[in-house]
């Protein structure tokens, strides 16, 4: 039944859509970033459609994309848009699916803010800004949720190490103290 | 002086001098700054609220979450699909068990297996995601409860909740972190006389709740404590996207086991209870209410559980069974590659959700044909839920963050990943 | 003359029986009356609830309450992770405790940071503030901790817990520089 939601929505938007797609059940829409408010606003108040309820929105990074078992063409290289933000909403009245995606470059990681049609996007928006480094424009608090202000860099991405830490604070007495250690290095 | 008139101002918007009442006048109220957290005697999580108040009412209020952030969805890019399970263990930790189901069941959807388990494997299943779920709101309910200073229900629900966690032990090995589900099934069977032990457990509980209900339901102290706090209308809740039981005791008709039913839920006879102003009276009634309907669901699955396997026999999930493990090769290597390199999932992405203790509990995974996951998102409801916290303590007094706060369920792990 | 800094236990035995019985009533005291500060942040905390509740009784102990205010609780228990952004909020409560006072890291991410080894988890507690009993278990069974607590209150009679050897240490040297102050000063 999301199915005919994917279809109204490229019938309606054929520039924005680029693609539509079906995994698992799940209706996928890809969009143009910037048609992205038009067809949100769209999708929220049309009634047939009546997306009213918000369920995420993440980033995915495509740097180490390599799929086993798909043809090299899919692999990530540095043609293709580095980021994908997706969007998944629903409908609590008719029971739909959809998720939205849109592709960003890492040269412009800039989005429009979909905060504005949807409140519950405010923090997660400033989840994906946290950890993707993704800016979304015309939100109305944008910083950091999860992480401290002084972090510097967006964990999330492929080429951030995971065990990079970068400490507040640390004992005086310490046999290895990585504060101690920095602040040698930049004496 | 003039700097509190200007925050004042800055806050409230411009005030006209002809505005000031005679007292005002004479004495404005500076705005102060107050900050609870993140440390604090809330159970619940740590977060950090920095409240801008006028006396005793909040005027503004800034949620700072993230003090428990254990980077759930790095630490999964780096681990195989088995070895999530008990990173998902530690998501919402009051009800476990729904972490590892939601979590099995994503990994499934995009292996195409959805559906096509054992049903002994699905009962059991649900059996151990409701028990979890009676654990939540248990803690929910008792903890609030002992933070507006009823400490008896405190303990007695506890009480209820040691039993579950002696039975959950006898299942699955650990009171609390049980990563008890795997990839096709669950990784235990049930032990002896489980159906005996959980019937008087059930029977015991429903006597707990009765003697809460008595003190808690007609108690003037706590009914003025938390009736007409924090309301939240409909249109809200869907806007902001409340799930669970906060989104039902607003009135939103959603659950996940209803209207997007999974597992054997579409065998099974449940109600959903729905509230209608949305305060801090009507969470917790459809809390009390979701843990009788957890009890029920409980006993017709012990009806209706069938005897057989636990888990699927489909190659690419299922261990080898140890007989061939030791005697033939190809299956002491099938066994070794499946252990080392994990679940080989097919490329793609999914989203799966399940009804956790808070709400609609989804993991959206992208992997990319190995044995890890490329992507590993959770959706957490306590995040969701905690983003409307600011809306709903608004013009309220400092003394009605507790209840609010404790009702919303924001379980740190959950919130911060 | 050569001062020892440092106690072992052998040498706190002897002291210990050398002791008057009245010498050892204030550590006793202490020992049976810990008000415990809860810095509750994971899973843990749950059966941290356990433990205080009616079956795990923390009571029979004497550290019933816990006092959600560092100014009036010597007992620090850290449980559940500490990550980055915690650490200073960690390090203020424990800055504001007066001394004696004890440290128990519950659970094996305060201890030593547990299976989390990422960019915001910290490597166990004992990163910014020191701890006198380490619980490890994730979580930890409540019998565990109820063991922890017997442990410290051992070294609580002992005086060995980390804020009561830098008393007696601070007191040592104090007296150390009194009389090196009073010999050539004379």
């Amino acid at each position: 039944m999301s199915k005919q939601v994917v279809d109204a929505l490229a019938a309606k938007f054929p520039s924005a859509v680029t693609r539509t797609g079906s995994a698992h059940g799940d209706e996928i829409a890809w969009i143009k970033r910037d048609d992205l408010v038009a067809v949100a606003t769209w999708l929220r108040d049309d009634p047939a459609m009546a997306f009213d309820s918000p369920v995420f929105c993440t980033c995915i990074d495509w740097l180490d994309y390599r799929p086993i078992g798909r043809p090299v063409s899919e692999h990530w290289n540095e043609t293709k848009p580095r980021f994908t933000v997706c969007y998944q909403l629903r409908s609590i009245a008719k029971k739909n699916r959809i998720r939205l995606e849109v592709e960003v470059t890492e040269a412009d990681p800039r989005l429009p803010s979909l905060a504005g049609l949807w409140p519950a996007f405010d923090w997660q928006e400033r989840e994906t800004f946290d950890m993707y480094g993704i800016r979304f424009d015309g939100h109305p608090d944008l910083r950091r949720i999860y992480l401290y202000e002084e972090f510097v860099g967006y964990p999330l991405r492929k080429d951030y190490p995971k065990e990079k830490r970068q400490p507040l604070v640390r004992r005086d007495d310490l046999p290895v103290n990585p504060l101690k250690a920095a602040e040698g290095k930049s004496h | 002086m003039a700097d509190a008139q200007s925050l004042k101002q800055l806050v409230l918007g411009r005030k006209d001098v002809q505005d000031l009442s005679d007292n005002e006048a004479e004495l404005p109220p500076e705005l102060m700054t107050v900050n609870m957290g993140p440390s604090h005697p809330a159970m619940h999580g740590t977060v950090r609220i920095v409240l801008t108040v006028d006396g005793e009412k909040i005027v503004k209020s800034d949620i700072q979450p993230g003090y428990l952030h254990r980077c759930f969805e790095k630490e999964s890019e780096h681990a195989t699909y088995t070895q999530v399970f008990p990173y998902t263990d530690r998501l919402n930790y009051v009800s476990p068990m729904i972490n590892n189901v939601g979590w099995a069941m994503a990994v499934e959807k995009l292996m195409d297996l959805t559906g096509k388990l054992p049903k002994r494997a699905e009962y059991i299943r649900v059996i151990v995601s409701e028990m979890s779920r009676i654990t939540d709101h248990a803690t929910c309910i008792g903890a609030s409860a002992m933070e507006l200073g009823a400490f008896t229900p405190f303990l007695y629900l506890l009480k209820a909740r040691e039993w579950l966690y002696e039975l959950l032990e006898k299942v699955s090995g650990a009171r609390l972190t049980h990563s008890y589900a795997r990839v096709g099934g669950v990784s235990k069977d049930l032990p002896l006389d489980f159906d005996a032990d959980l019937t008087r457990c059930l029977d015991r509980i429903d006597g707990v709740v009765v003697d809460v209900e008595k003190m808690l339901l007609s108690n003037k102290i706590f009914y003025d404590r938390v009736v007409g706090i924090g309301a939240m209308s409909k249109e809200d809740a869907i806007k902001t996207g409340c799930v669970g039981p906060i989104a039902r005791s607003c009135g939103v008709d959603y659950d996940v086991r209803r209207d997007f039913p999974y597992s054997v839920y579409p065998e099974l006879e449940f109600d959903v209870p729905l509230g209608t102003t949305g305060d801090c009276y009507d969470r917790y009634l459809v809390r009390l209410e979701e843990l009788r309907q957890s009890a029920r669901i409980l006993r017709q699955c012990l009806k209706q559980i069938p005897d057989g396997e636990i888990m699927s026999d489909d190659h690419r999930v299922a261990l080898p069974p140890k007989k061939d493990t030791y005697n033939t090769i190809e299956s002491m290597i099938r066994h070794f590659k499946h252990i080392m390199d994990g679940v080989r999932v097919p490329a793609g992405e999914g989203y799966a959700f399940v009804e956790g203790g808070n709400g609609e509990l989804g993991f959206f995974i992208v992997s990319d044909g190995t044995g890890r996951p490329y992507k590993a998102y959770c959706r957490s409801p306590s995040f969701v839920h905690l983003s409307t916290a600011g809306q709903l303590i608004h013009d309220h007094y400092i003394a009605d963050v507790v209840p609010i706060f404790g009702m919303i369920n924001m379980i740190g792990g959950e919130c911060d990943k | 003359m050569g001062l020892e800094l440092s106690t072992t236990r052998l040498e706190d035995a002897a002291k210990w029986a050398k002791q008057s019985k009245l010498a050892r009533i204030p550590e006793w005291g202490r020992k049976f009356s810990l008000f415990t500060y809860p810095f509750v942040t994971a899973c843990c905390g749950m059966e941290f609830m356990s433990v205080a509740a009616a079956k795990y009784d923390i009571a029979r102990f004497g550290a019933e309450f816990p006092r959600f205010s560092p100014r009036q609780s010597d007992l620090l228990m850290i449980v559940g992770t500490i990550t980055e952004k915690q650490g200073p909020a960690l390090k203020r409560v424990y800055d504001q405790m007066a001394e004696p006072k004890w440290v128990i890291a519950f659970g094996v991410c305060a201890s030593t940071g547990g299976f989390y080894q990422n960019y915001h988890a910290m490597p166990g507690a004992d990163q910014v503030i020191p701890v006198d009993v380490y619980i490890p278990g994730c979580p930890p069974r409540p019998e565990q901790v109820l063991d922890a607590l017997i442990m410290l209150m051992d070294r609580i009679q002992d005086g060995r817990g980390h804020s009561q050897l830098r008393l007696k240490r601070d007191a040592m040297i104090r007296a150390q520089e009194a009389q090196a102050g009073d010999g050539p000063g004379e």
